[in-house]
């Protein structure tokens, strides 16, 4: 399972997300290959991916970016609450 | 693996500040003052969130200031900038911010694992407002767990 976390310029944000995800899946119990992008490169990034995680802020945008994708876009309020991202990928997984 | 340095002249402590560009200002200025960046580094930090919003207020109450890595970034830098008054910064859930955290990297795979173990310090709920109330860079770095000015070990 390949997830991208998604942030404007692809540093900073994107890897807190990336890292925290690592976390919940952790405690979920599962595993999956999480990488991070900026906006101008989700297109790509997010080619393969089953789910993308992003803010709210940033969803339009790259719902707008990936255009024709499979990948559902989970928006996180919280990018340190990790049973936030946790209740919503094992929602969106399970 | 390190969280960047956080040397006293990186921390900016009860800051008034106007509005949201203000407060990213503010951070801007604590990161060339620690010599992490040249000064243009806070003008691309406003830039960001001019271009993409407010997605930059990570979690409530915090704002986490940064731009891409350019030649205005001299080596990696972390700056804490907390704000007398919080302001919103016109994110939909997470505003008003009253703790801004700067950083500047200088290359996109350096970074990864420092923000790596800053993720690790803020994943605790109440950490925002307990930086937001510190009174010293001292006690910013013990809530962190950022070891000493020369930034944290392993």
């Amino acid at each position: 399972m390949r997830i991208v976390a998604v942030c404007g310029v692809g540093i900073g944000t994107s890897a807190i997300l990336k890292v925290n995800a690592e976390r919940a899946l952790s405690r979920l119990g599962l595993t999956a290959d999480v990488s991070a992008s900026d906006l101008a490169g989700v297109a790509d990034a997010a080619a393969d991916a089953q789910v993308i995680l992003t803010s709210t802020e940033l969803a339009a945008a790259v719902r707008k970016a990936i255009g024709r994708s499979f990948a559902e876009i989970i928006e996180v309020q919280n990018y340190f609450d990790v049973d936030e991202i946790g209740t919503k990928l094992e929602e969106s997984l399970g | 693996m390190t969280i960047p340095s956080l040397p006293d002249t990186a921390v900016v402590l009860g800051a008034r500040v106007d509005d949201w560009r203000a407060a990213v200002r503010e951070a801007g200025r604590a990161l060339t003052r620690s010599g992490a960046t040249r000064e243009e580094y806070a003008d691309r930090m406003i830039a960001v969130i001019e271009e993409f919003g407010a997605y930059v207020v990570i979690a409530p109450g915090l704002a986490l200031a940064h731009a891409r890595p350019g030649p205005d970034v001299r080596r990696e830098g972390l700056a804490i900038v907390t704000l007398a008054e919080a302001v919103p910064f016109g994110h939909p859930h997470n505003d008003p911010v009253a703790v801004v955290v700067g950083l500047a990297v200088s290359n996109a795979d350096e970074h990864v694992a420092s923000v790596a173990k800053l993720a690790n310090a803020f994943n605790d709920s109440g950490i925002v407002a307990r930086v937001a109330a510190a009174s010293s860079a001292a006690e910013v770095r013990s809530i962190l767990g950022i070891d000493d000015e020369a930034g944290a070990g392993s």
